[in-house]
């Protein structure tokens, strides 16, 4: 068996599980937050129990809207704030919330071998500690806050292999681009990605959790990384109960093993209105832009704000461009201003936002006009998901976002330094 | 058997287009629909009908969890999606809430924009009454057409929860 199917069969007490393979699977974290909540209550309610099954293993947080940005708003984070203290389970509000693929792992909640679910489409971010982590609806998390298990169909899986170094300035972000550039943005419907090669070796856990994250774009179920010794230090400080690590079997079979050299590859710009618009940002021509975010569950960890502050240090945003940034957690706020990384982007004329998914999804925090154009690290450009539907976003990992901020136009970090 | 006139869409159809970001400061599936795919056709409410089928290209439904988007489909009337794929999350969540989705290529390439169209559910079988020919899509799976049998997942959970009077239904794996 191969690493997802291992996890999946120890979950469902059997010896093996093989894709296609309809199984119940015991679940160690469930997941919502105040989009996806407020609808999972609702459906809790009628199924007959009045509490969870476990309150340790559930978790919500409050992060789409919060600080609420208006009544609906503020509505329905009470409810999902008042469950969660009825029933007692995990719970993070304004002050201790963080954007919560970056916040989880953070907190030690997500840790090797585990199985996640999530009712938000990008809880696959987790595979990067080598856990088998899928977004799911709401009915689904009220199902499982009963009873702990929920239906699955084992995927088939994909098993990437990435040769060559990462260039300078590529990064998790690059290799995710460019990989549902070439296999589209449903290469991968209903499979598992599993992402290796002396590229993944080296990536560091934040350009993990950045490429597990967008395997939904692919229309992966999951994405998957091996456990290393770069996520065991990840995980050894944080984790507060035991894990499991586990290994594919030698002979594991998987669908497809698909094969890139990423020696050469350059920093990949998504074009509007799909994140499988690839192409290198040399290929780009001239694209002015009116907006630079550097935020998100995608790229809104410590790493990714050290790249943009390297950038903008010492530099100035242009004046026609709003850039705004967004530590993903509280701790990551914390750690960029200890290490003065918010000072440069305020020196630099760009706004640092608390942690938020806002603009990502078009919730607030940095709304687009019709006609307007914005670089975004986030993970989607689909019609209207930062606002007007005449407006554009161009997905990019931090260093083009900041460049681009500087320059005005969708720029390299070559033409920076 | 279900009866209605075809709104067609194209490929990779999200749920951010079914159901705009900016509407999920609400979860009533009532107010929802009143925006029901407003980003990429804003007369869809306006002309929808009791009934009426939405059929698409590939990868229908991608993007997003929301289970706003398969509701506010829902309560807009329509009653049935053919397409030739679903993306997986958007699949699930019809399937749980009691949104029949049906998956054939030859339908999707078979019907048209304002056809009437006429679905048995049960057989699978899929009728263009307006230019006579029949299609068959993809059957379900064991597991999924029980669940739809039962009234979807919340239903099957709470007979399952009854009939084992708790639900306790494994030992604590940690």
């Amino acid at each position: 068996m191969n690493l997802a199917e291992k996890i999946l069969a120890a979950h469902c007490e059997k010896k093996a599980v093989t894709p296609g393979e309809f199984i119940n699977v015991q679940t160690d974290l469930i997941l919502s937050n105040d989009i996806t909540a407020p609808i999972a209550i609702k459906e809790f309610r009628k199924i007959g129990v009045k509490k969870v099954f476990d309150p340790k293993k559930i978790v919500m947080v409050a992060d789409h809207f919060v600080p609420n940005k208006d009544i609906t708003s503020a509505e329905q984070v009470k409810l999902m704030r008042d469950f969660a203290y009825e029933q007692g389970i995990m719970y993070y509000d304004v002050g201790q919330m963080g954007i919560e693929h970056c916040l989880l792992p953070e907190k030690g909640l997500v840790l090797p071998g585990d199985v996640i679910i999530g009712a938000d489409s990008h809880t696959c971010t987790y595979g990067a500690v080598g856990a088998f982590a899928t977004g799911m609806g709401s009915t689904d998390i009220a199902a499982a806050m009963a009873t702990g298990d929920i239906w699955m169909k084992v995927p088939p899986i994909i098993k990437f292999i990435y040769h060559g170094k990462l260039g300078k300035w590529v990064g998790g972000k690059d290799l995710i681009l460019y990989t549902i550039g070439q296999i589209g943005v449903d290469g991968a419907l209903y499979a598992a990605m599993e992402f290796t090669g002396e590229a993944i070796d080296n990536l560091p856990m934040d350009g993990r959790f950045t490429m597990a994250n967008m395997a939904i774009e692919a229309g992966g179920k999951a994405g998957i990384f091996h456990v290393d010794q770069n996520t065991l230090d990840y995980v050894k400080l944080r984790a507060k109960r035991p894990y499991k690590v586990y290994e594919p079997d030698a002979n594991a079979e998987y669908a497809q093993v698909i094969e890139y050299d990423i020696s050469k590859m350059e920093p990949q710009v998504s074009l509007p209105h799909l994140p499988s618009n690839a192409k290198p940002v040399s290929k780009l021509g001239k694209i002015e832009i009116d907006q630079s975010v550097i935020g998100s569950c995608t790229n809104g960890r410590i790493s990714d704000l050290r790249i943009a502050a390297e950038i903008l240090k010492g530099k100035k945003v242009h004046p026609k461009v709003r850039c705004i940034v967004i530590p993903g957690t509280q701790q990551i706020y914390l750690d960029a201003m200890h290490e003065g990384l918010i000072e440069i982007f305020i020196n630099a004329g760009a706004v640092v936002s608390t942690p938020t998914c806002g603009p990502c999804l078009g919730g607030y925090m940095g709304i687009l006009a019709g006609g307007e154009k914005a670089i975004s690290t986030t993970n989607r450009n689909f019609v209207g998901r930062m606002g007007s539907t005449k407006s554009e976003v161009y997905l990019a990992n931090p260093a083009v976002a900041a460049a681009s901020a500087i320059t005005g136009r969708i720029s390299s970090p070559e033409e920076i330094k | 058997m279900l009866k209605g006139k075809v709104h067609q869409y194209g490929a990779n159809v999200d749920t951010d287009a079914i159901i705009p970001a900016r509407y999920l400061n609400i979860s009533e599936a009532e107010l929802l629909t009143k925006h029901c795919m407003e980003d990429i056709d804003l007369d869809f409410v306006k002309r929808v009908k009791p009934g009426d089928i939405i059929v698409a290209d590939t990868n229908f439904g991608c993007g997003s969890s929301r289970e706003h988007a398969p509701l506010a489909i829902k309560t807009s009337g329509i009653s049935c999606v053919i397409a030739k794929s679903f993306a997986r999350i958007f699949f699930r969540n019809a399937i749980n809430i009691g949104l029949p989705l049906l998956e054939s290529e030859a339908a999707v390439d078979g019907i048209s924009n304002g056809n009437m169209v006429e679905v048995d559910l049960e057989k699978g079988i899929i009728k263009n009454l307006t230019t006579g020919k029949q299609f068959t899509a993809k059957p379900y799976p064991e597991f999924m057409s029980q669940l739809v049998k039962t009234g979807g997942l919340i239903e099957y959970t709470r007979q399952r929860v009854a009939s084992n009077k708790s639900n306790r239904f494994y030992e604590r794996r940690s």
